[in-house]
């Protein structure tokens, strides 16, 4: 029922066919436009900002480089207030745990709480096919999944989808699956919440059982934290009587007392706001309050081995806030969809292939090619990722899983470079060519970068393996070189 | 091997012999300086929010509860309120589906933060379960002056990690529609918060 990832296109070729999608382009540069400006103020109101980045590296780093040790913690404090803890290696079995507490009570429905973790596991269709419906709550989530489409962005996942597509999605599909939307819903955000308030008011009220993540696991006291803005998320960790949690294992800060900073972090760098709406927490079983058979699932799925990888292991500090996502000029353009993957933009550049491995396929090994390593999200971002420094280090390692192979597209690119670079005479030709060629793009192109540089969309094969996510400036009709030549430097220019 | 036997071996593994050594934390920010005024501040953030902010005295609780709640009908309410709302209901194990036909809920607080005007709840006496404060849709709290505090690392020290806790900074919001903040979704609609100055 739900579209996945699974097969999509390597970055370059996804990319280029988002690029064609002028709406969404414009969806996107409005909506990354505004959050920017919204966090940027935000932020700025903050003398500590940078001492509290430094706090939430540090307090992160601290809790990785101890994981074994604060895993069993946790298990104990949830042990001790009534929770389940499970452990899941991989996607399969965090699933397989999520459809056996279903079953074990035969309920086919369940409502479900936003969450990276379960999208990245793909619950959703592993319960349909133990014939257990999932909805989704959070309005966003629930554009995605009526218009049978995939997220885009990991806070504001319809961020491609605006008002007019959003109120058709409503009035066609609801009615199949719950309360239909009004008949004279109109395409006003407040109207089509209003819409979704009603059809997913239903679900809460029947719900038996909820799926959630956790932004925040508390070793020392079996805390979850879940942080949400329309309490959908309350609803689902309050009403239904069965709640199961999937939480990454690099989820966990070691006592409460440090969620000062990430409860500071957190808003601030995701939706640009003081305080989201609603944070909930809650440890274990309430006795009187809230569901009363609580599980949590600890979920492996490739991060011991991204913590393996020395480099690569401070992605685990990540804590989803998209920040990177928003002042990311290459997901601007592209959308989130082109990174095939549920976690998009800069941080799924780095961590797709962490959590993966190089070399496995290659739609995973071109994501690290998928940035211009400006540095934008390593400045954005709460709990300091050197995502360019991981970006290298992977760009090498993919390298070297494929050294032996066909060689992939940039190092083919790069080697041609490196072979007319090589040479004083063949640098010459190149240039003859690349002007001239630049000479016939220039005349021909219709595109311009920013600063009204004219570009050149793609490049002949070999370059081409490397041009066709980017735009080029075009190659001046005349060489450097050729006009050091003419000119000596410039002296002898305009006589 | 059981599933946690290995991910706690590849744990282990993984950071083979990596330098456990535990970093310094910088801990300045909860020094910072407290801004003047928290209750002040703590009123106006709250109304940043688009929610309603009234202040009284002690002794001027109960009306102020009663313009707050306007036209709302049926009331209900925590047991262990220390005030009298008329004619309201006291929640003794409401179903959700009860609770949806009331139209607003009246509790107090545990803790206010000031600087991100935010309202915490930890659910004990007065405060209600958590569907309580959730599912009717207009929330009038009650808040005490020498509750708020002025940033979350004050809040965060006073509150108890083993209650569950509701924080909240305004109404119900999304901005999943290009971004436009839309108060309202699924929880309370309405949120009147009622700030109360010692008596004397
Ligand atoms: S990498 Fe940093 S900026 Fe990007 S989502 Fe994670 S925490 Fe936020």
């Amino acid at each position: 029922m739900t579209a996945t990832f699974v097969g999509m296109p390597a970055f370059p070729e996804a990319a280029r066919a988002a690029l064609a999608d002028t709406q969404l382009r414009q969806n996107l540069t409005h909506a990354t436009g505004t959050i920017r400006a919204k966090r940027a103020s935000v932020v700025g109101e903050v003398a500590e900002w940078e001492e509290l980045r430094l706090a939430g590296a540090a307090i992160k780093d601290n809790t990785l480089h101890r994981l074994d040790e604060h895993l069993l913690t946790l298990e104990a404090a949830l042990v001790e207030r009534g929770a389940v803890v499970h452990w899941a290696r991989d996607a399969d079995e965090a699933c397989r745990i999520v459809a056996e507490v279903a079953k074990s009570h035969s309920i086919d429905e369940v409502v479900k709480v936003k969450s990276m973790a379960t999208q990245e596991i793909g619950l959703n269709e592993v319960l349909a096919e133990h014939g257990i419906a999932a909805w989704e709550t959070d309005l966003a989530e629930l554009i995605v999944q009526l218009g049978d489409d995939l997220p885009s962005h990991i806070l504001v996942p319809a961020i491609h989808r605006n008002r007019a597509e959003i109120r058709e999605i409503f009035r066609d599909r609801m009615g199949e699956v719950g309360r239909p939307a009004p008949d004279d819903l109109s395409d006003e955000p407040a109207e089509l919440a209003g819409a979704a308030r009603l059809h997913l008011r239903q679900k809460f009220l029947n719900a038996k059982m909820a799926v959630s993540g956790a932004n925040f696991a508390v070793a020392e006291t079996g805390t979850l934290v879940v942080v949400e803005s329309e309490g959908n998320g309350r609803m689902c960790l309050t009403l239904p009587e069965v709640l199961v949690s999937v939480v990454g294992i690099e989820k966990l800060v070691p006592t409460w007392a440090d969620l000062d900073v990430f409860l500071q972090l957190l808003p601030r760098s995701s939706t640009g706001e003081r305080m989201n709406p609603y944070t909930s927490t809650w440890a274990g079983v309430t006795p009187g309050d809230g569901p009363q058979e609580v599980h949590v699932v600890l979920l492996d799925n490739g991060r011991t081995r991204a913590l393996a990888d020395e480099v690569g292991r401070q992605a685990l500090r990540c804590i989803r806030c998209s920040a990177c996502l928003n002042v990311c000029p290459v997901y601007e353009r592209t959308g989130g969809h082109a990174y095939g993957s549920v976690y998009p933009g800069p941080i799924g550049a780095i961590l797709n292939p962490l959590l993966k491995g190089t070399g496995v396929d290659e739609q995973t090994d071109s994501l690290p090619y998928a940035s211009t390593l400006c540095g934008a999200c390593f400045e954005a971002c709460p709990v300091r990722i050197d995502i360019p420094e991981v970006l290298v280090h992977l760009r090498s390692k993919v390298v070297d899983a494929h050294r032996d192979q066909r060689p992939k597209s940039e190092a083919l690119a790069m080697r041609a470079a490196g072979w007319a670079f090589g040479d004083a005479r063949r640098l010459d030709l190149a240039e003859k060519v690349s002007g001239v060629a630049g000479r016939v793009a220039g005349r021909l192109s219709r595109r311009s970068l920013p600063g009204g540089r004219s570009a050149v969309s793609r490049l002949p094969w070999p370059g081409s393996r490397w041009s066709d996510a980017r735009d080029l400036p075009a190659p001046p009709p005349e060489s450097f070189r050729a006009w050091w030549r003419r000119t000596r430097g410039g002296n002898e220019e305009e006589r | 091997m059981s599933a946690r036997e290995e991910i706690l071996g590849a744990v282990r593994r993984a950071l083979g012999d990596a330098d456990r050594a535990e970093q310094p934390v910088p801990r300045g920010y909860r020094d910072a300086t407290a801004p003047e005024g928290v209750v002040d501040l703590f009123a106006d953030r709250v109304e940043h929010y688009r929610a309603t902010v009234t202040r009284c005295s002690a002794d001027e609780v109960e009306q102020a509860v009663r313009a707050a709640l306007g036209g709302a009908g049926k009331v209900v309410v925590p047991e262990g309120l220390p005030f009298h709302v008329e004619g309201a209901t006291v929640d003794a194990g409401l179903t959700a589906k009860e609770l949806d036909a009331m139209d607003a809920v009246v509790t107090t607080a545990t803790a206010g933060v000031a600087i991100t005007g935010t309202i915490v709840l930890d659910h004990g006496p007065g405060q209600g379960r958590r569907m309580l404060s959730l599912v009717p849709d207009m929330h009038v709290c009650v808040v005490r002056e020498d509750q708020v505090v002025a940033g979350v690392p004050d809040a965060v020290a006073r509150l108890d990690p083993v209650r569950p806790q509701t924080w909240i900074s305004g109404p119900s919001a999304t901005s999943d529609i290009e971004l436009n903040r839309v108060e309202g979704v699924h929880g309370p609609r309405t949120l009147n918060v009622v700030v109360v100055a010692p008596s004397g």
